[in-house]
């Protein structure tokens, strides 16, 4: 395959960046979207240059580190996929293909595609748990749960952490990131009881780390690779309503 | 090198319990005098993390990773086992137990085993309490499944997602401790050394992936969980940040390396599609359940699945083994498909594969039941491969998943360096030489949540060290050490990719000390590895400076250690002149083909003392006995 690439290349977060055009060769249909990156990467060395940086781990879509942004999109142009996901035979011949990273000002550039998505974790460390100890446990089929609930507490418990929803939101807003959490233990008989706490606690944190509000695009769940929905956002937000009305206060 | 694993003198059910109350405890209130260093965050180091956290530690938790969550037990996908008994179907923890010894072909310490088994059922309490979505049935309860041919239905799990939902349960309790102020949470700081003073581990150090800097940590014991080297041959399924780093330069510091041959090659994976791929992916064997593996009968035939008839087809699994069939344990799967490959039987268009086909399944349950059972891993091997499994068969092909051995721990998971413990994967304690199925996060969880937060206590209640701490002249001489090795690496400006290294080691490893093992092709690995390791070293470019966020030099480091790392691992598969569990020697088969096990020689660990990077290691040995379940050869016929 032959292709143009243009990749955001910036030094450092005071850097400005700027996009650098490859033509890398060698491409087939088979190879993944990273290992096409990899393979520009061995050249730019062999070449004496520095490689792109960018994150990546599991290569299977469930680490959540890889994430870029591909001719425009989040994960690029495949439904329900993260990057490392992507193939090549989802490109033509002749095709020109722009890589960048998130943009989102909680998500500061550290260097190419590699941006900084601590913020997640503080959101979590506001609440994001149950608050039990080790070894404090009753017997797990003690606490029986419906299927539906359970099934329900999984699919927002799928969520990866990897931050496309805030790059695809207008406003940069992680509410899908943050209600997918709050869903996850919502539906859980062990969610309840820190249940308003959570959510009044992880959405403060979420506007303090510099994420924007929702206002209902939807363009998060559209790149998901998980297919979080965004009724978990009306969920978080109902339990908001419902704190505000009796004076709930974030944990400690 | 003194190996007391100090198994505890009471009977083996009551062993652990009565341990823990021998162990000698730290008054609650003196807990945070003492500090101690995690490494790694998946489900051994993470749990391990929190819980001492919550204990009333301090601790401070490193990782190279962006954030905890993204260690590499989040990619386990089959589930977890658990002598829960919920199933009423005859299982016990006796059962477990005996199941893991011999399913490690006896090349595990019964001790461990046991107390393992024992702990299965808190983790289960633990993780359901944290809010861990595993699958429930319609009445609420927890559900089942038999997996990896187990006889009992033991394992639990979260649709093909159960490391995901574990590690993200230890996750959040990590952070609740980060958020308590008990856990201060290192994130891109990768562990370079460990720091021993006076014979004890007393601390790390680290490089900042992002500036560079590296810098000593002290503390009053340092614990390790970071995890396998399946990566010594570039093409596992382990995530592309695996490394054997920590491990190594501990062992290189004093810690016993024991069994570094036992490395389980796991049966249904991807083959690979092109020589740029960089790793293979893993589909869980549930698939075994309903898939049907076979090959054309004809070497070479290169019709479509579809057009070859039945009668030319071979169901090699189900001719050996009739009574486990396409169940058959990893390993033997395993063998069994590269013998097929290499007799020119693959299929693909790389040759390099047998067929996992749902056909019949398909026309005895329906299309519907198989989406629900298989639906995900389906849609996976789809957006890989290109190919629709609902219509063509599968193509699977082994690859390296998960390493057995690791570093030698006693009884309390200590490493022979006093004050320095091993835990998960990155120890050796549990799987023998072959690991069960669903049984690596059962050992993860029950290391990091029961068995090191509560052995610590024992170590350290002598009182807090003191006395030392970064300006200590071993702090600084490993600090100087660390940082010179990376400027030689920056410095060297050869001609060749740290990646092209790996590729070429890799190659090495599969090739002679892979699935199945010669004296003569681990000696000549054992020949080449000097030369490659020397070659790295005069022509390797590693492009960028030491002081940015820099991963040619991550990686050319890990690979460096790699190269020291693979030379033991071919000394040890060639010491152990016999077959056993994954360790498959060529010379060593029975009539029919299967792993010959030696026990009158080889009924021990073999642990490895380093002397010196070139010089020859030394072997030692642990001798183990089986007093509950009796030596016994496998037969899966
Ligand atoms: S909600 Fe979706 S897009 Fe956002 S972090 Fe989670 S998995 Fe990624
Ligand atoms: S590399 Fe793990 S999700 Fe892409």
């Amino acid at each position: 395959m032959n292709l143009t690439l243009h990749v955001w290349r910036q030094s450092g977060p005071r850097d400005e960046g700027r996009f650098e055009t490859f033509k890398p060769e060698g491409i087939t249909e088979s190879m993944s979207f990273l290992d096409m990156l990899d393979l520009v990467n061995e050249e730019i060395t062999v070449d004496g240059g520095e490689p792109i940086a960018f994150e990546h781990d599991c290569r299977e879509g469930i680490c959540g580190s890889c994430g870029m942004v591909v001719n425009g999109v989040a994960h690029g142009p495949e439904k329900l996929v993260t990057a490392c996901q992507l193939h090549m035979r989802s490109f033509s011949d002749g095709d020109e293909i722009w890589v960048e990273p998130w943009r989102a000002s909680a998500f500061p550039v550290m260097r190419d595609l590699v941006v900084d998505r601590s913020s997640f974790d503080r959101i979590i460390q506001a609440g994001g748990y149950v608050s039990i100890r080790t070894g404090s446990a009753q017997d797990a089929n003690a606490i029986p749960v419906p299927k539906p609930n359970a099934d329900r507490a999984f699919d927002a418990a799928a969520c990866i952490g990897c931050g496309a929803c805030v790059a695809a939101c207008p406003n940069a807003s992680a509410m899908l990131f943050t209600s997918a959490k709050a869903a996850h233990l919502s539906y859980l008989p062990q969610g309840q009881t820190e249940r308003l706490e959570r959510a009044v606690g992880m959405v403060a944190i979420h506007d303090e780390e510099g994420f924007g509000n929702c206002t209902n695009h939807g363009a998060c769940q559209e790149v998901c690779p998980k297919g979080i929905s965004v009724d978990y956002i009306s969920r978080l937000n109902r339990d908001l309503l419902k704190a505000n009305l009796t004076g709930v206060e974030p944990g400690d | 090198m003194e190996l007391n694993a100090r198994i505890p003198d009471h009977p083996i059910e009551k062993m652990w319990t009565n341990h823990q109350f021998d162990m000698k405890l730290v008054n609650p209130a003196n807990k945070r005098k003492y500090r101690v260093i995690v490494v790694g965050t998946g489900l051994a180091g993470g749990a391990a993390a929190a819980t001492m956290g919550e204990l009333g530690y301090n601790v401070e938790c490193f990782t190279f990773h962006d954030s905890p969550r993204r260690a590499h037990s989040i990619a386990a996908q089959g589930g977890i086992n658990a002598a829960k008994n919920y199933q009423g179907d005859g299982d016990s923890i006796h059962r477990l137990f005996y199941d893991t010894v011999k399913g490690g072909d006896f090349r595990s310490r019964e001790a461990n085993v046991h107390r393992l088994a024992e702990l299965s059922l808190n983790i289960i309490d633990q993780a359901v309490a944290q809010g861990v979505p595993f699958a429930r049935e319609y009445g609420g309860l927890l559900a089942n499944r038999s997996f990896g041919g187990a006889q009992v239905s033991r394992t639990f799990y979260a649709r093909g997602q159960t490391g995901q939902q574990l590690l993200l349960g230890v996750y959040q309790a990590l952070e609740r401790q980060v958020h308590a102020g008990t856990v201060n949470m290192h994130v891109r700081k990768e562990m370079m050394d460990v720091i021993v003073v006076d014979g004890q581990a007393r601390g790390i150090v680290t490089r900042d992936l992002v500036s560079g800097k590296i810098e000593a940590h002290m503390a009053d014991a340092v614990v390790l969980g970071t995890g396998g080297y399946s990566n010594v041959f570039f093409l596992s399924t382990n995530a592309k940040g695996c490394n054997v780093t920590a491990t190594w330069r501990a062992h290189r510091r004093g810690a016993g390396f024991a069994n570094p041959c036992f490395t389980q090659i796991h049966p249904t994976c991807i083959p690979q599609s092109g020589e740029y791929q960089s790793k293979l992916t893993l589909m869980s064997e549930s698939l075994r359940n309903d898939g049907r593996i076979w090959v054309p009968k004809r070497a070479g035939d290169d019709r479509p699945a579809h057009q070859i008839p039945e009668g030319e087809r071979d169901y090699y699994l189900e001719r050996l083994y009739p009574s486990f069939g396409n169940l058959a344990p990893r390993d033997i799967a395993s063998r069994r498909a590269k013998e097929m490959v290499d007799a020119g039987h693959g299929v693909g268009s790389m040759k390099n594969g047998v067929y996992l086909d749902f056909a019949d399944a398909i026309g005895r349950l329906g299309k519907s039941a198989v989406e629900e059972r298989y639906g995900n891993l389906f849609q996976m091997y789809e957006k890989i491969t290109g190919e629709d499994p609902y219509q063509v068969p599968m193509r699977i092909y082994p690859a390296p998943h998960y390493t057995m051995g690791g570093l030698w721990v006693d009884y309390d998971l200590m490493t022979t360096v006093p004050g320095l413990f091993a835990i998960g994967e990155a120890n050796f304690s549990d799987h023998g030489a072959n690991r069960l199925g669903a049984s690596a996060l059962m050992q993860g969880l029950a290391d990091g949540y029961f068995i090191v937060p509560t052995t610590i206590g024992n170590y350290l209640a002598d009182g807090p060290k003191g006395g030392v701490d970064e300006n200590h002249a071993a702090a600084r001489d490993a600090v100087r050490e660390v940082t010179e090795s990376q400027n030689r690496l920056l410095e060297t400006r050869g001609s060749r990719s740290v990646d092209s290294f790996h590729q070429e080691l890799g190659r090495l490893m599969w090739n002679h000390c892979g699935m199945a093992r010669t004296e003569s092709g681990l000696e000549e690995a054992l020949r080449k590895l000097p030369e490659l390791r020397e070659q790295f070293w005069r022509d390797v470019r590693v492009p960028g400076s030491a002081d940015t966020l820099n991963q040619s030099l991550e990686k050319a480091g890990r690979v460096a250690d790699f190269l020291e790392f693979a030379e033991v691992m071919c000394h040890d598969a060639l010491t152990r002149d016999e077959s056993c569990g994954a360790h498959f020697r060529e010379e060593h088969v029975t009539e029919e083909g299967e792993a010959r096990r030696d026990d009158e020689n080889f009924a021990h660990g073999a642990v490895w003392e380093f002397k010196g990077v070139g010089e020859e290691p030394v072997r030692h040995q642990e001798p183990l006995t089986f007093e509950h379940v009796p030596l016994s050869q496998r037969s899966y016929k």
